[in-house]
């Protein structure tokens, strides 16, 4: 297992690499920096001049991949491939279009992120399972039915309506909570309770829709009918022996999110005005501010192959007949 | 009048073939045993059969709206008369237009409450003597006929849904009148029979299921078409465009979304899922490679990357489109695209976990062993097996697609702030909702109708997939 761990450690970079070959050729071969400086400067007149002076202020100005003018190891450091892309490894973003350090920022952003992403997670986990296995309890029955029409309806509805429809009766109509906003220490949490809330009743209808369908074909196998048979009740039967089973996939499949809760959700974070990594993509989207996208990309990509890793290893920890070579 | 120039829009081109690829499917599906026992599932089911109904008229309304033209401006009426008609005009229309002219011609100053005949916001107007005075301005189309709106205006509202009622009955029972002879004649039984079959649900495909549907649709799209015709049915918008209208263009937008990303993911998932698990060794390992790394990048970040690039590539080749609804039809097929590229990895691994077990059957190593070409396996017999698979995934993949437009527009990469579409709509009304009091009716109907094209496509996806799958029972 230990020599299985150090291979996939040893894949992730490649990956890495792979993914900032893709970013590089999107941000700087399909378009030149040349591009980039007249869309960003705007207007159609632009002087040669200004666009010199943009791209030398960012440092695009140097060669792509090779810088034939400079000596010895400088000609591959001395890029913008080496400079922008490659730098990520070291966590050096550089800086953004308004100047400021991108580490830095993320370092602060992270807080808040996680202050709404991992209540989410937890409590959304916490209420699927229970709404699923509660289905699995009255199986078969009117109830079940009903319930798994609910599902289908929630999971047909726009996430973007939980969220305007949430605010709108919340906040401006019973005036429980603010719209937006977010503040430090305990502060937060009234700021918090309602994205969280709202988090958890949009990602309701999916997810307990296919727990359901695990845990029925757990709840069909023949070591249940066994204790069933054994005199056990239809609960003891549901929360010893399903639950367990059932929790295996579940919990390994569910795994690969943890490490991104750190990137936050965009959507959610930026109705509600939480200054996390979440709002910060979306504002990088929509001012165009390329450092920070790629930074981002970075960053999500790495929290994705520990997921993967730490998916692998859960697998090993909950369920004894897996191994890992 | 019908002196037009039909244009052909990438996306109207591609969405018509790819109908009749299905079609030409469809019809080779026939041969298929299996294939067609499948489809009599499907068309058994009520649920199936219902969302089908709902979807094919969802279907219709888009490809109206794909069936685009350029009219000719009316000739120049400065004495010379040098030709019978004047220049192209640079705006195109499509069919849909055409068919709700009034609807789209008709457009108002700025907000007005559905069924509303004046304005929604007082204004201060100027009276015959001289003096101001703050009240609702008329609208200039909605309520126009009505000589004294407060008294009249309920009584000519309801009347029209009466109206509108009695010709949804109408044009029903034609329609069920017509249907059920068809079935007569092609079960060769009188139409009493066929007609008392039918309605008890008994023998062959759930008709029942589709004429109530169809009951039900007309019975609300009645009243809305009379009702439309002198009113604005779910209001206007801020400058004053009939929302109705803008909630049946934005159907073509979510359509196009759904099903011409299929175009990218599906041969990219089917060829190299198929190739990494039939040939394996380092074939797979560069495939399973792309896919990691495809898969690793947030997907929202990646198509925000891919989009903004895109975004430059058109804004700096202004020449290439002659048109605004060209270029924006250029973004609106690259975003297909773009989502494309980031969902066929799902596809492809499932694809390839499913060649890796077909490749260790007797019959296909059979087939080897007689020295059978590999393409000719692969064509043969690892495909066929595959496409059940494929199908449950593309009908799967439509409602993720359509909820995935109105996110992506509202993050601002999604197609062109001019195309009309669910996340555009919700994009422009949300600052609406602050407004007091509040402007509800564009979020409403863009949600429901995104809401009922959803929920049948899902309703549509789980028949399909209890049909095709063989592992249910």
């Amino acid at each position: 297992m230990f020599a299985y761990i150090v291979r996939r450690l040893l894949y992730a970079p490649l990956i890495l690499l792979g993914v900032n070959l893709l970013t590089f050729a999107l941000f700087f071969v399909v378009n030149t920096p040349e591009d980039m400086a007249r869309m960003q400067l705007g207007a159609k007149r632009v002087t040669p001049e200004a666009i010199e002076r943009w791209k030398v202020e960012r440092g695009y100005d140097k060669p792509l991949l090779f810088n034939a003018a400079a000596a010895g190891a400088s000609s591959l450091t001395d890029t913008i491939f080496f400079e922008k892309s490659l730098r990520m490894f070291a966590f050096d973003f550089g800086r953004a279009d308004d100047g400021r350090d991108i580490a830095t920022e993320i370092r602060t952003r992270m807080g808040p992120s996680l202050a709404i992403a991992v209540p989410t997670f937890i409590l959304g986990l916490f209420v699927t399972v229970s709404f699923a296995l509660l289905l699995v309890f009255f199986r078969g029955s009117y109830l079940d039915f009903q319930g798994v029409v609910l599902c289908v309806a929630m999971m047909s509805i726009s996430g973007l309506f939980y969220i305007i429809g949430g605010q709108w009766l919340v906040s401006k109509v019973w005036h429980l909570v603010p719209i937006s906003g977010y503040g430090g220490g305990l502060d937060a949490s009234r700021f918090l309770v309602l994205p969280v809330v709202i988090g958890v009743i949009a990602g309701l209808g999916g997810s307990a829709r296919w727990y359901r369908t695990i845990f029925l074909e757990e709840a069909g196998k023949d070591y249940v009918r066994t204790a069933r048979a054994k005199g056990l009740s239809e609960l003891q039967a549901l929360f010893r022996h399903v639950l367990k089973n059932g929790m295996i996939p579940i919990l390994t499949g569910v795994v690969v999110v943890i490490p991104s809760l750190f990137m936050g959700s965009l959507i959610s974070e930026s109705f509600f005005g939480i200054p996390g990594l979440g709002s910060y993509t979306i504002d990088a989207i929509n001012a165009q501010d390329f450092p920070v996208v790629r930074a981002m990309v970075f960053i999500g990509s790495l929290l994705y192959i520990l997921g993967l890793i730490l998916t692998d290893l859960s697998y090993t920890l909950v369920d004894p007949r897996v191994k890992l070579e | 009048m019908i002196d037009v120039q039909p244009v052909f829009l990438w996306t109207d081109l591609l969405l018509f073939g790819l109908i009749a690829c299905i079609v030409l499917a469809a019809w080779r599906a026939r041969r298929s045993e299996p294939m067609r026992a499948a489809w009599r599932r499907v068309g058994e089911s009520t649920v199936g059969m219902t969302s089908l109904t709902i979807l094919v008229l969802f279907l219709v309304v888009g490809l109206l709206d794909s069936l685009h033209y350029r009219p000719y401006l009316p000739p120049a009426k400065d004495g010379k008369v040098t030709a019978d008609r004047g220049p192209l005009s640079t705006e195109v229309r499509s069919a849909l237009d055409a068919l709700a002219e009034p609807l789209r011609s008709r457009t108002e100053k700025t907000y007005s409450a559905p069924l509303a005949y004046v304005l929604f916001a007082k204004q201060t107007i100027e009276k015959s003597d001289g003096t101001q005075q703050r009240e609702f301005p008329r609208l200039k189309f909605g309520g126009a006929g009505l000589q004294y709106p407060e008294e009249d205006h309920t009584g000519d509202v309801l009347g029209r849904i009466g109206l509108g009622l009695a010709l949804a009955a109408g044009a029903w029972c034609l329609l069920a009148g017509g249907l059920v002879q068809v079935v007569a004649m092609s079960r060769k039984v009188p139409f009493g029979a066929a007609w008392r079959a039918v309605w008890r649900g008994k023998g062959g495909l759930a008709w029942r299921a589709v004429l109530v549907t169809l009951g039900l649709v007309f019975l609300l799209a009645g009243p809305v078409a009379v009702l439309a015709g002198e009113y604005h049915v779910f209001g206007t918008d801020k400058v004053g465009q009939d929302v109705l209208f803008l909630t049946l263009k934005s159907i073509r937008t979510a359509l196009v979304i759904g099903t011409l990303t299929t175009l990218v993911t599906l041969p990219l998932a089917v060829a190299l899922g198929i190739m990494a698990g039939y040939m394996g060794g380092w074939v797979d390992d560069v495939i399973q490679y792309v896919y990691t790394v495809l898969n690793s990048i947030p997907g929202v970040l990646l198509i925000a990357a891919a989009v903004l690039m895109m975004q430059v590539v058109i804004d700096t080749h202004p020449h290439w489109f002659e048109t605004a609804a060209e270029r924006a039809d250029a973004r609106l097929l690259a975003l297909c695209l773009i989502l494309g590229m980031t969902s066929w990895t799902g596809l492809c691994r499932l694809l390839r976990g499913e060649t890796l077990k077909l490749r260790e059957l007797e019959y296909v190593q059979a087939a080897r062993a007689f020295g059978v070409s590999t393409a000719r396996i692969l064509s043969r017999h690892v495909l066929p097996n595959l496409m059940h698979l494929v199908l449950i995934a593309l009908v799967m993949d439509f409602s993720g697609l359509v909820l995935a437009e109105a996110v992506l527009s509202y993050v601002g990469i999604g197609v062109d702030p001019n195309t009309v579409s669910f996340g555009t709509m919700i994009n422009a009304a949300r600052m609406e909702l602050a407004r007091e009091p509040m402007v509800w009716w564009s979020l409403m109907s863009a949600f429901i109708f995104m809401f009922v094209l959803v929920l049948a496509a899902n309703l549509f996806a789980d028949v399909v997939r209890d049909a095709f799958d063989p592992r249910a029972s």
